[in-house]
């Protein structure tokens, strides 16, 4: 157990260091990027001055130690829109994100097994058929077109839900404030659940045919057959035999499309004036705040390392294959 | 590998059955066409993948406007109404009196182009690193596999976005970038097949003849792993498609004179509240259709050219 979480530790501790390289990398990509700190018009004065302060006049190799010595302390630097540390600007946006992205998760997990087992189950009629297309046409539509769609008819034509804003339920969680968290629930779910779908469309429909194929090919194993033909009941075969092992593809998928789903936090979140982190980050490359860019940027890889670590031990707990 | 010094300068012949069977394309053809029409979902997804590319190679010969013209005085007309000199908006006009029909007709171009190329772009580097890592394993493996890991641990858009902030819109900045983003896809299924193929007796074959490390690659081993790679091709450019959409409506994508599907997503925003739904409905529904093409023809490409990838049922 230790080791193997030793070793997976080790692993992101590389990749965390590749993806500060990335970030370096991409800051100097376009030439000095002294330029994208000071504004348009600036003299070469001022310029100068800036290129000092900021350290681009040092070379490169010991701006990147000081640029992975500043990720280490989650130092970004002052925010050029919110005068405040950059990092301070993220982590008061990442709870409203964290919010989305699990709540468009569990509800893509929630709605998309019963599909995809419903679909496996009556394979070939006109119920799998529905439910593949429908899949495959969730897989092909944009996030953000479906986040406009819903405005359009559940938010404006029908008015059942809210069109933008958002009630915290993490912010005052964290802060202790249980009664007000608890309180602001219904009113959060209410503000959540178009983003939410929009978010988390793709990953239903991919999981929807993901728990349908491996259903099928659990379905024709030996020890269903046998389970079967011991005369224990279907619901009791699908449940304790079939799905703990169709179990298993679905959760590494779910593990790549953390990524996919924190892609589309960032775009969704702008279509519903959501304020969460990927509006920020839409705001600030409009607004050339590069430091909330790039503390965004490294709080999201963090975060997405931390669940990629998470879901590799839950696969550990479900397949005793997998020796911890 | 050496031979031994006493086998005979020409090796013996390999029996055929240990060959890749010779492609008889007419023979192949014919059965792609008859399993296509066969299933009517492919044959829909290719009609709807051919106009695609109808108009984004004639579009903007077919469109009625110039998609830049602006018209103070047309602005925001509603579908079916009247245009400039007695000629109608058929899809109305968008925020600035301009035609939404020629702005869809042109966007298709960049959609479609950015798709192909990313794809090539990913393909051909992934393809390289994919078949180095496998053919020769080791340190040259661990290195590539490693770099992909770490692309992999970042969520692609965010390194898009990161990289497009530095570098500015523009069509070849996209088409690097979403193309990057996608090398490790194909890295990982040709080094996957590569390792295989390489001990098959046709590679051994080539090899003992002489043939050179990067003959076997690209002539002996590419050829027999096309299959898979063109399956993962295909939805790979729906998602390039969506990725540039997305880029696109966050304002990073090809420049502002630029019309996209992506863009014109973007400018209906503003007006969603005054019900202006043609700015959001067509745009949209391009981009639904030409992916929904994509995805249905993967699905077809899959099931036929790799039986071993094919989802049950």
């Amino acid at each position: 157990m230790w080791t193997f979480l030793l070793r997976r530790l080790l692993q992101s501790v590389i990749v965390l260091i590749g993806v500060t390289l990335i970030s370096f990398v991409a800051l100097q990509i376009g030439g000095d990027p002294t330029y994208l700190f000071v504004s348009e018009n600036a003299s070469t004065e001022e310029i100068e001055r800036a290129r000092a302060l900021l350290g681009f006049d040092r070379p490169l190799h010991i701006q990147y130690l000081s640029y992975v010595w500043d990720v280490m302390r989650l130092d970004f630097g002052t925010s050029l829109t919110f005068r405040q540390p950059a990092m301070d600007v993220v982590l008061a946006a990442l709870p409203a994100s964290i919010e989305l992205t699990l709540f468009s998760l569990i509800l893509a997990i929630v709605i998309s097994i019963p599909l995809g087992i419903v679909s496996a189950l009556y394979r070939g009629k006109p119920v799998d058929g529905g439910i593949m297309t429908f899949a495959m046409i969730g897989q092909s539509i944009p996030n953000f077109w479906m986040g406009i769609m819903m405005i359009m008819f559940f938010g404006l034509y029908l008015s059942w839900f809210p069109i933008s804003g958002h009630v915290p339920f993490l912010r005052p969680l964290f802060q202790g404030d249980f009664a007000r968290a608890f309180g602001n629930l219904p009113q959060t779910l209410h503000y959540l659940i178009m983003p939410a779908i929009a978010v988390g469309s793709y990953t239903l429909a991919r999981n929807a045919r993901l728990v349908r194929s491996s259903m099928l090919e659990v379905l024709q194993q030996d020890y269903v057959r046998t389970a079967r033909s011991k005369g224990i009941s279907e619901t009791r075969v699908i449940v304790h035999h079939a799905l703990r092992n169709a179990w298993l593809p679905v959760v590494t998928m779910i593990g790549l499309e953390f990524g996919f789903v924190l892609g589309g936090v960032v775009v969704v979140e702008t279509v519903f004036s959501y304020p969460g982190v990927g509006r920020l980050v839409f705001n600030a490359i409009n607004q050339r705040d590069i430091p909330v860019v790039q503390a965004a940027v490294i709080v999201i890889a963090l975060i997405f390392i931390l669940l990629n670590l998470i879901v590799d031990l839950i696969y550990a707990r479900l397949d005793p294959r997998v020796k911890l | 590998m050496s031979l031994p010094t006493d086998t005979p300068a020409t090796v013996a012949p390999v029996p055929d059955t240990q060959l890749p069977p010779a492609p008889t394309w007419r023979r192949e053809l014919r059965r792609a066409w008859a399993s296509m029409v066969a299933s009517r979902w492919a044959l829909m997804g290719l009609i709807i993948l051919l106009i695609a590319i109808f108009v984004a190679i004639f579009g903007p010969a077919l469109a009625p406007f110039d998609p830049n013209r602006q018209n103070i005085l047309l602005r925001l007309v509603e579908p079916g109404g009247a245009g400039p000199g007695g000629s109608v908006y058929w899809m109305g006009s968008d925020a600035l009196g301009r035609d939404v029909f020629s702005r869809l007709l042109h966007g298709a171009r960049v959609s479609l182009l950015v798709g192909f190329a990313a794809i090539a772009v990913g393909g051909t580097i992934g393809i390289i690193a994919g078949l180095l890592s496998g053919y020769f394993g080791g340190w040259v493996d661990d290195i590539i596999m490693r770099l992909g890991d770490i692309q992999l641990a970042f969520p692609f858009i965010l390194l898009a976005i990161m990289f497009l902030v530095v570098l500015g819109p523009g069509l070849l900045n996209i088409i690097l970038v979403l193309g990057i983003g996608q090398w490790i896809t194909y890295a990982r299924i040709v080094r996957a097949e590569t390792l295989s193929l390489r001990e098959k007796e046709y590679v051994e074959a080539a090899r003992a003849m002489g043939d050179s490390t990067l003959s076997i690659m690209f002539r002996t081993i590419l050829p027999n792993i096309m299959a898979p790679l063109t399956v993962i091709a295909s939805f790979n450019v729906a998602s390039v498609i969506l990725s540039e959409a997305a880029l696109s409506f966050l304002g990073l994508g090809v420049p502002p004179n630029v019309p996209t599907w992506g863009s014109m997503l973007s400018e209906s925003r503003e007006h969603l509240l005054s019900n202006r739904w043609w700015l959001a409905i067509f745009p949209g529904m391009a981009i639904v259709l030409v992916v929904l093409a994509f995805n249905i023809i993967g699905d077809w490409l899959r099931d036929h050219l790799d039986p071993r990838l094919r989802e049950h049922g």
